[in-house]
């Protein structure tokens, strides 16, 4: 049987079970994957890049490419100079890519290398670039690391202009699916924009029987220069998208508006209406038809989401988005919990739960791991598992259903293209929902109780 | 993509029987700055090693990474516990980077004793742990004084050398374990090492030598438990299957009890065949050995009757071959000329210098030999060599569906049992169901609207009722 966790509580202050979070260079190396012609560089041993490169291509089932310093001896003793000096000159020589983006690792963070040095005496070819960000794996998560990579990008490359009239839109620590439905909605709302990072066409790039080390898509290192003259940064994820916008406001002036991801029907209202505030009040009638499917389905379908009790894992800005639109839903999530750290996302939570009245039901939890989610269903359980794949041994064991969202999805096909954020994208969800209690209702009721109509 | 090759690349890369001539490829060493490498580290060759020990407790110390990463990953199936599949680090935050980890172990193996009653412990100390000066190894001596049992330090910093490395210090931590329990009486039976049973693999080993009548004392690590490993000092033959990992361990335990070895491959009907064969000759059994005839003459011939109906569908094909060890590669090259398929690009991780040998030796002149591929060598000698299909792990999946090339798991995510007999057909099952599956089709004409219009449409090859299936204990 795949469950050891035991029924009493057990108190840990030495041990982490099961990780809800994973360390913040493969986060940085997603990012840097979002800008074009990029080559990511791990700075430390080799090892972290093979796993962080395994890790990304089993989510996105797509190559996932990255370099690395190779640390040796030598290098943990003497530091890791000669090998980055040498590292980057082969990565030029032979992959060719526009620029480098540089993370480090525990090792290369804990021996203190020097990477601003490093790369101020680098002899980097003419129009190449080589940025860096660190990215210590004893602070945060994967969701740290991947907004310092973007922060590395914007301290590095941004340039302050005269304000043009593109919008700058931060998408969170989101899928290619997500971006797309992104761009859908402002293209719908006609306005210009730079998505950075932009991961759509890189890690869901289309078969053509051709293997291209660097996928058409990407930002490229024009748009993230031309960041610092936009009009206005939209930053998507109040806890992953804060710290690059607030570099870019410190070092261009670009002024930003933190939103939640646009998860579910009020998240996304409230970021259609900040790109209406952008383009003159203008909603596109094909929205408001994409909206009021959305509330048609959630009327329809009410009385099977209503009271269900729902446990919401992974990310914290995404697990944020999931637990408002289950609330709307009507549905009560009992415990949400992210094992990336931070009381923030707590009093988000907390401020939630009380807005519907959930506040007697509903625990929220940071820098918790899945072995004390599985010890509360134990305790009290719950009728559905939202979040990541990683939940898959609680749900076997308890014999609940799960529905996929987030990062990672192993073991299942085609999830990076599709899209949770919008009102498609929670249109999606929300049948996904249904489906997954409806299922379980059939698999599980008596033969007299099984309906055709419903 | 330019097909250009890191110069220092050079000496890892070999043609057969081609112009390049130097003395041997730069096999088992590290990867060099800068490149795109598959290689993993010394902590992940300790890993996979020690991990199919089904009821240990296997924490990583460090920061969480590591710990995340090699967390229930590898198909490797367990008749006990089910403790491995779980994933226990110490998360190392930055206070701890600033004042040391060790309190933080302590108290992670305190709590685990307070909750469980496990009999053996691996600790397992990644890069930073050395660097910021923890004692691993004291935590480790302290806690089995305090609970009597055994909590076994595996040193495996990822600088520290290469993934071969890390088999070695697993290897090490074995014989830790081991050591104390050297002075038992012998037993009748062998002992199985480098199976980590990936989709049941040691169970069929294990139920043909139960056939021939010989008992298996311990196993390793395949479905390994602490009590069973305790035994195997008491082995009359060690049964060395994926060498890269474990010949050292072999050495070791010939030194330390005299057990003598022999090298086997279970893969493919001709090493399956000549490896029951020399296992009853190690043991000098004449029952074994007839036993061992009997199962050949009754299981071979289905399996090659079945590899028969199926080779009309591998005619002309090329395979790539890209896996960890140079073993494995051995045994996947013949096991392609037994299906009438040419390898022609072969790499490894940790080929060593003798494997790299045997490989020259059983491909035709103009195979591509690698080290240390990286994606764009694997494709640009893919795409010259004109491969059909590529054999490798994770990693390499994505790129081969780039390239429109066919694909097959041999690592330690697959999913059917590719050892012994069943492996065969398992394997040839496999092999051509990724080669002849219609989604090709939409591969090489879909690209473009223009080219779909002319492509004539071909019949897809009939598939030959491919069922799937476990093999159970
Ligand atoms: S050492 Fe640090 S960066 Fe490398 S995998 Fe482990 S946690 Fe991640
Ligand atoms: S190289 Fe070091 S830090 Fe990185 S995964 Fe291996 S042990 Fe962990
Ligand atoms: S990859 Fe090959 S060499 Fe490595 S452990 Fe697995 S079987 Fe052995």
């Amino acid at each position: 049987m795949l469950d050891l966790t035991p029924e009493k509580h057990m108190d840990r202050t030495g041990v982490l079970i099961n990780p809800c979070k994973t360390c913040q260079p493969v986060g940085a190396l997603f990012a840097a994957l979002g800008v074009r012609r990029c080559m990511p560089y791990s700075h430390g041993s080799q090892g972290c890049v093979s796993y962080h490169r395994t890790y990304l291509t089993r989510h996105f089932k797509e190559p996932a490419i990255a370099c690395t310093s190779s640390f040796t001896e030598g290098a943990c003793v003497f530091g890791g100079g000669p090998n980055i000096r040498q590292g980057a000159k082969n990565v030029f020589d032979i992959y060719d890519p526009d620029i480098i983006a540089v993370h480090t690792t525990c090792l290369s963070e804990t021996i203190g290398d020097d990477l601003n040095t490093y790369i101020e005496e680098m002899d980097i070819p003419d129009g190449k670039y080589v940025i860096h960000c660190n990215t210590p794996s004893y602070v945060g998560s994967h969701v740290t690391g991947f907004a310092n990579m973007m922060a590395g990008f914007i301290k590095y490359l941004a340039v302050k202009g005269k304000p043009t009239e593109q919008v700058a839109l931060f998408p969170g620590f989101v899928n290619p699916g997500d971006i797309r439905e992104y761009k859908h909605l402002l293209k719908r709302m006609k306005l210009k924009n730079i998505v950075f990072p932009d991961c759509s066409n890189v890690m869901d790039a289309p078969m053509t029987g051709e293997y291209k080390m660097y996928p058409d898509g990407g930002t490229t290192i024009e748009e993230i220069r031309a960041l610092g003259s936009c009009r206005k940064v939209l930053a998507l994820g109040r806890l992953t998208s804060e710290e690059p916008a607030a570099q870019l406001k410190r070092k261009c002036g670009v002024d930003f508006s933190l939103l939640p991801l646009p998860i579910g029907l009020a998240d996304t209202d409230a970021f259609v209406m900040a790109l209406a505030a952008l383009n003159g009040g203008d909603v596109d009638a094909v929205i408001e038809e994409e909206r009021g499917r959305l509330v048609d389905l959630m009327l329809d379908a009410n009385p099977y989401y209503y009271g269900k009790k729902v446990a919401v894992y992974g990310d914290p800005d995404t697990v944020l988005g999931l637990t408002r639109f289950c609330l709307e839903l009507g549905m009560i999530p009992s415990y949400v919990l992210t094992g990336t750290p931070g009381e923030t996302f707590v009093r988000l939570a907390d401020s939630m739960f009380k807005e519907y009245g959930r506040e007697n039901e509903c625990r929220a939890f940071a820098a918790k791991d899945l072995f004390d989610l599985h010890q509360l269903i134990k305790d009290a359980p719950v009728d559905l598992l939202l979040g990541n794949s990683h939940g898959k041994q609680i749900a076997k064991a308890e014999d609940i259903p799960l529905v996929r969202a987030g990062f990672p999805v192993l073991d299942r096909y085609g999830h990076p293209s599709l899209s949770i954020v919008g009102y498609r994208g929670a249109f999606a969800l929300a049948t996904k929902i249904a489906d997954a209690l409806m299922d379980a209702f059939d698999r599980n009721c008596a033969d007299e109780d099984l309906d055709l109509v419903m | 993509m330019s097909a250009e090759i890191l110069e220092e690349r050079r000496l890892s890369i070999q043609r057969k029987g081609g112009g390049c001539g130097g003395d041997g490829m730069r096999c088992d060493a590290a990867s060099v700055a800068g490149a795109v490498s598959q290689r993993a580290c010394v902590y992940c060759g300790a890993r996979v090693v020690l991990n199919p020990i089904t009821d240990a407790f296997h924490i990583v110390h460090g920061p969480i990474g590591c710990a995340s990463y090699t967390w229930d990953i590898r198909g490797s199936l367990t008749s006990g516990s089910e403790l491995f599949r779980n994933s226990f680090s110490t998360d190392l935050q930055e206070k701890d980077i600033v004042f040391g980890g060790a309190v933080k172990l302590t108290a992670a193996i305190d709590e685990v004793m307070q909750q469980y009653a496990p009999k053996l412990i691996f600790v397992y100390a990644t890069c930073i742990v050395g660097v910021i000066g923890d004692d691993v190894e004291a935590v480790c001596r302290d806690a089995e004084k305090k609970y009597g049992i055994r909590v076994i330090a595996v040193k495996a910093p990822g600088f520290s050398g290469t993934k071969s490395t890390g088999y070695r210090m697993a290897c090490n931590a074995l014989m830790q374990l081991l050591t104390p329990h050297a002075d038992q009486p012998k037993a009748v039976g062998v002992n199985i090492l480098g199976d980590y049973n990936l989709a049941g693999e040691m169970w069929i080993i294990k139920n043909y030598l139960r056939d021939m009548g010989i008992p298996v004392v311990a196993t390793f690590t395949g479905d390994a438990s602490y009590d069973t490993l305790i035994k195997a000092p008491t082995a009359q033959l060690n049964i060395v299957q994926c060498a890269g990992s474990m010949m050292y361990l072999a050495h070791r335990m010939e030194d330390a009890f005299g057990i003598p070895w022999m090298k086997a491959s279970f893969f493919g009907v001709e090493d399956t065949s000549t490896a029951l064969r020399q296992v009853a000759e190690h043991l000098h059994d004449s029952q074994a050995k007839e036993r061992a005839e009997a199962i050949i003459a009754k299981r071979a011939p289905v399996a090659e009757e079945f590899l028969q109906r199926y080779k009309a569908h591998f005619i002309g094909k090329k395979a790539a071959i890209f896996v960890g060890g140079g073993f494995k590669a051995i045994s996947l090259i013949r096991q392609f000329n037994e299906m009438g398929i040419e390898t022609v690009v072969v790499g490894t991780q940790t080929g060593k210098e003798e494997d790299y040998e045997i490989i020259s030796s059983l491909v035709n002149p103009g195979t591509i030999i690698l080290d240390d591929a990286n994606p764009a060598e694997l494709e640009t000698f893919m795409k010259e060599k004109g491969a059909d299909i590529l054999v490798g792990g994770v990693k390499e999946r994505p790129l081969a569906y780039k390239l429109g090339i066919a694909f097959c798991d041999h690592n330690h995510e697959r999913k059917h049992a590719l050892g012994g007999f069943e492996g065969v057909e398992n394997f040839t099952r496999e092999v051509n169901l990724s080669l002849n599956s219609p989604v090709w089709q939409q591969v090489r004409t879909g690209a473009s609207y223009h080219l779909r219009a002319q492509a004539p449409a071909k019949q897809v090859p009939r598939l030959l009722g491919h069922r799937s299936k476990r093999v159970g204990a």
